[in-house]
This record gives C-alpha cells, sequence and structure tokens, in this order.
C-alpha cells in the first residue's frame, strides 16, 4: 500500500557517509522490491536477517517510521542514570526526546524519571516527567516526547503498565531497552513498539514488535565519540586532550595504515591470492577518480602559497603579541 | 599488546604532563589543578551547541559535579534557555532552581561547580564572561568555565578548555576598582586574567562498554577533516576577527591617550591659576586690601575621568586566546 514507502536504505546516510556514493545506486534497484529490506549498506546496523519480516510487519499505520535513529549521547545518559539508580532498584526508566521525520524518528535526548517497582505493582512519577519536559523544552522546543527506555534486557508486564502510560504523552510511542546486565557479555540495545494483538471483544494484549536501531552522529559528535572512546584503551579510564601536533600525527598514521591495507590489497588480487570483486573494485576506481590530476608542479606552487600565507597571518600575529605585550609593559612603568 | 602498552604509556605521560602543567600554570595557591571530565558531559556540550546555537550566538549551560582534593570532577551538566527577546520575564534562576531539584530526584550530583559556554573563533573574553566567572568563583571556590570551540572541534579536534580567574584578578574584581592605578599596583598584565586548567575525560566501565558496542554497530568511517588543506575559509574568518579586536584595542589607547594629555593640560591649568592667584593676592596686599579667598581648586578644576583599563585588558587577552588557540592548528 501507498504507506508502505520504498526502501528504508535511504535512512543509513547519516550513519555512512563515506559509503554514500554505493548506496545511491542501490535504492532504485530496492525500489522495486519494497519487502526485500534494503541491500544492507557495507555498515551493517542492528539486526540484518531479521529485515525481511521487519519492514513486512510494519507496514500499516506507524507513521513514525520504522528506524529509530540514536544519538550517542542518549545512550551515555541512559547508562549514566543506571550507574546511579537507587539501592534496591533493579532497572531505570525515563523518557526519550526527540524529533519524528516521515520514516523515521531521531532520539536526541532522554533524562531519567523516578520509579518504584516492586512484584504486583509499578509507581511512576508522572509528575516529575511532565516538569522535567517543561524546563527542556525551554531549551530545546522543537523536541517532543517519543517513548521511554528501561535498562534491563527483558520487557516486564510492567513494562506494558508504563508504556501505557506514555501512550497518553505521545502518539505511538517507542521503547526502548538497553541491556546494562550485560548478558551475553553483550549489552544490546533494542527498540520497540506495541502493537495490539488477541482476540477483539476478549482477551487483548500488547505485542512488542521491534524496530531497527541506527546510531547517527552529528559531525562533532562523531569527533567527540572517537576521542572519548581513547578511555577504553587506557589503564585507569583517563585520557588527557592530546595536543594538535599528536592529533595531526596519529590521523596521519590511520591514513598511512589504510593505505597500506588498500595497497596490500590490490596486490593481492593482481598475484591472484585473493579473488577480485567488483564491488571493492569499483570504491578502488572512485578512489583513485577523486585525486584532482594536477600536475606535481602546481600542485607544489598552491601548497606553497597557502604555506606562505599562514606564515605570514602567523608572523603578524606574532608582531601583534609582543605590541601588546610592549605597550603593557609600557603603561606600568 | 605491544601498542597498548605504548598507548597506556602515552596516556599516563600525558596524565604526568598534564599535572606538571597543572602546577605551571596555577599561580599562587590555586584551589583546582585539574578537572575531570566524563565523556557524557563532553557528548551533552557537543549536542547543545549543535542543536541550537548555530551562528554567532554562544550557547551556555550549568555544569554539575563535586570536589576531590584539588581535582573537580564534572559529572553531568544541563543547557540554559538563549536569552530570547519575548519572555524577559524568564526567570533564570528559577529555571535553574527546578532543574536542579529535579536532578537530585534522580541521584544525580546536584552541586554546580560552574558553566560552560561556546565561543565563536575562539574570542571569548568579555565583560559579561569576567563577571559571570568572578561571580561563580567567588561563591563557589572552585569554579571554572569550559569554553568549547565548535569550529575547531569541527575541523578534527575537539577543543575543549577550562579556565579559571587568578587569585590576583579575584583581587581586583572585588575592589571593583578599574582604573589605571588600582590595575598597576596589583600587576596584572593580560597573562595574569586566566589560567587555564588542565583536562582529563574519564569514563566508567559501563560506559567503555557502550562505547564498544557503539563502535561495533556503527562503524562509521573515520572523518579526517584533520588532515584537510582547504583552511583558508577559516583563516580568513580568524584574521577578520583578529582585526576587529586590534581596532577596537587602538580605539581604546586612543582614548587612553586622550585622558593622559587632558590630565596633563589640566595640571598645567591648575600651576597658571594658581600662580595667577598669588600674583594678584600680592597686588592686593600691596594696596592693603583683604586677599581673596582661597578657593579650593579642585572644585574648579574637576579631573577628568580616567577610562577603565579593564576593557582593554579583556580586550588584549581575547586577541592573543583567540589566535593562539586558532593559529596554531593551521601551521601544520
Amino acid at each position: 500500500m501507498a504507506a508502505t514507502a520504498p526502501a528504508p536504505a535511504p535512512a543509513p546516510p547519516a550513519a555512512a557517509p563515506a559509503q554514500s556514493p554505493t548506496a545511491a545506486p542501490a535504492t532504485p534497484a530496492a525500489n522495486s522490491t519494497p519487502t526485500a529490506a534494503a541491500p544492507p549498506p557495507p555498515a551493517a546496523p542492528a539486526p540484518p536477517p531479521t529485515a525481511t519480516p521487519l519492514s513486512a510487519a510494519l507496514s500499516g499505520p506507524f507513521p513514525g517510521g520504522r528506524v529509530v535513529r540514536l544519538h550517542p549521547v542518549v545512550l551515555a545518559s541512559i547508562v549514566d542514570s543506571f550507574e546511579r539508580r537507587n539501592e534496591g532498584a533493579a532497572r531505570v526508566i525515563g523518557t526519550l526526546l526527540g524529533t519524528v521525520d516521515k520514516h523515521s524518528v531521531e532520539v536526541t535526548n532522554c533524562f531519567s524519571v523516578p520509579h518504584n517497582e516492586s512484584e504486583d505493582e509499578v509507581a511512576v512519577d508522572m509528575e516529575f516527567a511532565k516538569n522535567m519536559y517543561e524546563l527542556h523544552k525551554k531549551v530545546s522546543p522543537s523536541e517532543i516526547i517519543l517513548g521511554w527506555y528501561a535498562t534491563g534486557h527483558d520487557i516486564t508486564e510492567h513494562s506494558v503498565l508504563i508504556h501505557e502510560y506514555y501512550s497518553r504523552e505521545a502518539h505511538n510511542p517507542i521503547h526502548l531497552t538497553v541491556d546494562t546486565s550485560l548478558q551475553n557479555s553483550r549489552m544490546s540495545i533494542k527498540a520497540y513498539v506495541s502493537a495490539p494483538m488477541g482476540v477483539p471483544g476478549k482477551t487483548m494484549g500488547v505485542m512488542f514488535t521491534p524496530l531497527t536501531v541506527k546510531y547517527v552522529y552529528y559531525d562533532t559528535e562523531r569527533i567527540g565519540v572517537d576521542l572519548i572512546m581513547k578511555t577504553c584503551f587506557s589503564p585507569n579510564r583517563v585520557i588527557g586532550l592530546s595536543s594538535d601536533l599528536q592529533q595531526v600525527g596519529s590521523a596521519s598514521a590511520r591514513i598511512q595504515d589504510t593505505l597500506s591495507m588498500v595497497l596490500q590489497y590490490a596486490e593481492d588480487v593482481l598475484s591472484g591470492k585473493v579473488a577480485a570483486d567488483n564491488t571493492v573494485g569499483r570504491f578502488l576506481m572512485d578512489l583513485i577518480n577523486q585525486v584532482p590530476k594536477i600536475p606535481p608542479e602546481d600542485f607544489e606552487t598552491m601548497l606553497n602559497s597557502n604555506i606562505n600565507d599562514l606564515l605570514m597571518v602567523t608572523y603578524l600575529a606574532n608582531l601583534t603579541q609582543s605590541q601588546i605585550a610592549l605597550n603593557e609593559k609600557l603603561l606600568s612603568l | 599488546m605491544a601498542s597498548r602498552k605504548e598507548s597506556s604509556g602515552a596516556a599516563g605521560s600525558g596524565f604526568g604532563a598534564s599535572k606538571g602543567k597543572g602546577k605551571a600554570a596555577a599561580t599562587g595557591d590555586s584551589a583546582v589543578k585539574q578537572v575531570q571530565i566524563d565523556g557524557l558531559v563532553v557528548l551533552k556540550i557537543i549536542k547543545h551547541y549543535q542543536e541550537e546555537g548555530q551562528g554567532n550566538e554562544v550557547v551556555q549551560g550549568v555544569l554539575l559535579g563535586l570536589v576531590v582534593d584539588d581535582r573537580l570532577e564534572i559529572t553531568n551538566c544541563f543547557p540554559f534557555p538563549q536569552h530570547t527577546e519575548d519572555d524577559a520575564d524568564f526567570d533564570e534562576v528559577q529555571y535553574q532552581m527546578e532543574m536542579m531539584r529535579s536532578l537530585r530526584h534522580v541521584n544525580i550530583d546536584h552541586l554546580h561547580v560552574g558553566w560552560y559556554q561556546s565561543t565563536y573563533y575562539g574570542s571569548f573574553v568579555t565583560r559579561a564572561l569576567l563577571d559571570s566567572q568572578f561571580s561563580y568563583q567567588h561563591a563557589i571556590e572552585e569554579s571554572v568555565v569550559l569554553i568549547y570551540d565548535p569550529i575547531k572541534t569541527a575541523q578534527g579536534s575537539l577543543s575543549l578548555k577550562a579556565y579559571r580567574l587568578t587569585p590576583k584578578l579575584m583581587e581586583v574584581c572585588k575592589e571593583k576598582d578599574f582604573s589605571p592605578e588600582a590595575l598597576k599596583k596589583a600587576n596584572i598584565a593580560y597573562e595574569n586574567m586566566f589560567e587555564e586548567v588542565p583536562i582529563v575525560i574519564k569514563n566508567s566501565y559501563l560506559i567503555n562498554v557502550m562505547l564498544w558496542e557503539l563502535e561495533k554497530k556503527s562503524g562509521v568511517a573515520d572523518r579526517h577533516e584533520l588532515l584537510s588543506l582547504a583552511s583558508s575559509n577559516h583563516l580568513g574568518k580568524s584574521l577578520q576577527l583578529l582585526m576587529d579586536r586590534v581596532d577596537e584595542m587602538s580605539q581604546d589607547i586612543v582614548k587612553y591617550n586622550t585622558y593622559l594629555r587632558n590630565v596633563s593640560k589640566q595640571q598645567q591649568q591648575k600651576h597658571q591659576y594658581q600662580q595667577r592667584r598669588q600674583q594678584e593676592n600680592m597686588q592686593r596686599q600691596s594696596r592693603g586690601e583683604a586677599p581673596l579667598p582661597e578657593e579650593d581648586i579642585n572644585k574648579l578644576f574637576k579631573p577628568p575621568q580616567p577610562p577603565p583599563r579593564m576593557d582593554s585588558l579583556l580586550i588584549a587577552g581575547d586577541v592573543l586566546t583567540a589566535f593562539s588557540t586558532q593559529f596554531f592548528i593551521y601551521k601544520c
């Protein structure tokens, strides 16, 4: 039906910028077969195998879309509030804020909500949730309540109740679970939307159908996450902000590594060790074509004139600095 | 394994070096020698600017955390709404109180330890910043202001700096006396205004797990803006800003010079007046009349107001912090 918009492949452009040139030619092919879910982009997020029944299952009146785009700040917030939970609380819940797009839902913010959970009852402080939402709205007026999150790896009966609370706030709320108990030694992050099921008129229930979760970053967020990730390697989980020169050095080293990998692959293919793959070959073609065709002398002249500009500006800046220093000294005489 | 050791060694030496730098930077007995920030705070600040701060406006927010020994730990933060034209009666204090109360319910540290601000091309030293930081530091000894530079970050390296006012400057601000004499007495040059506190970023184990998950799941290609040679746009803008500041500074200097000239002119006039008076008095005496009453010369010649020197200091500081942070990255 018309509601099932064509392939969800357009969703990942934010998540995989480098692969966008090949994702674009892939989509027209996918357009014709909407049920065969998008050829998973090389950076395959969340569960590709379930994507096929997923798109079929989610066809229908779900304007929020079948993809949940998550920012890393949300996950960091959730983990942090889990670490600060009250004594005896097994899990924490909170509200998800963000924006709704035509095909997807983008979660950009969240805050935790105090709640009490026992064997047979659950109490959520909705007043608090409303207040917090008002406060948050003052800062980012475009964010709306999208749903709620909970830590822990399962959906319990209490979740159904809480989900109902949230249905009053948001249209078709999303439920996000972050498994902080690390079952299967993984922190699985899943998103669900609820659908009614059962026999109409008699026993009715709610079924939580899973959604794909994609991670999107702003550019600056990407850089921030890269930096924060470095704490994973440090023994006491502490890193200092590296100086500019160090960063340039490490970036150059990274590029050098990737280039040598590519070269190695090309050599292997040429010597027959590895079977040639057309898609990779096309990537390589694109790469080579992206390097502009400038004769080396011109390139050198351009580079040198650029450097000269910079040097001149630095010289002027240093001049200003010494002038100001002189000024200060004279004044204090 | 070797690379792991190397990186831990580098991290260790970076840590040690930053601590050493901290000691060198601290003038006298500063209360805070190092700032430790949670990864979450960094992400939140980035997000806040990205969503709400396009253009020249600065975005601001409050930092929450606690103080441990001589280390300031920042564990959370929340943004401040921008000053909109419509609701002038927007109660900032109330917003802050509400926010902190709510955060306390969910066990987030609700102790105010500082504030953050974004900057445009590296220039942030303004009177407003000085006033805010002074009031913060006056109330809370260990507070810092975090300056986040989004443009430099977009170019590839996270640019986050923590500043405090030096004790000397605190003294001057307390007196509220910004005349040239007071500043000369306190011997404040632009280098002594702010001190930079080294920053380290710390994450808990669970956050590290989450980061690994993200890395696995998203696998976004590396961004290489750091190595981009096309920096002329930024260079142009930075240079423009630098020129504006230098213009302001020269105007300020001209004002100061006029003031000095006025003062010396006035001295001369006073002198002349006094001499004339004396002569007249002598003449009158010789004629046997009463001498003219001595008028208070000071009332006749009001000394011109010395311009506040604080602004020029600020501008100087601004200029220098701006280019020192901006231009280094272009030198590669």
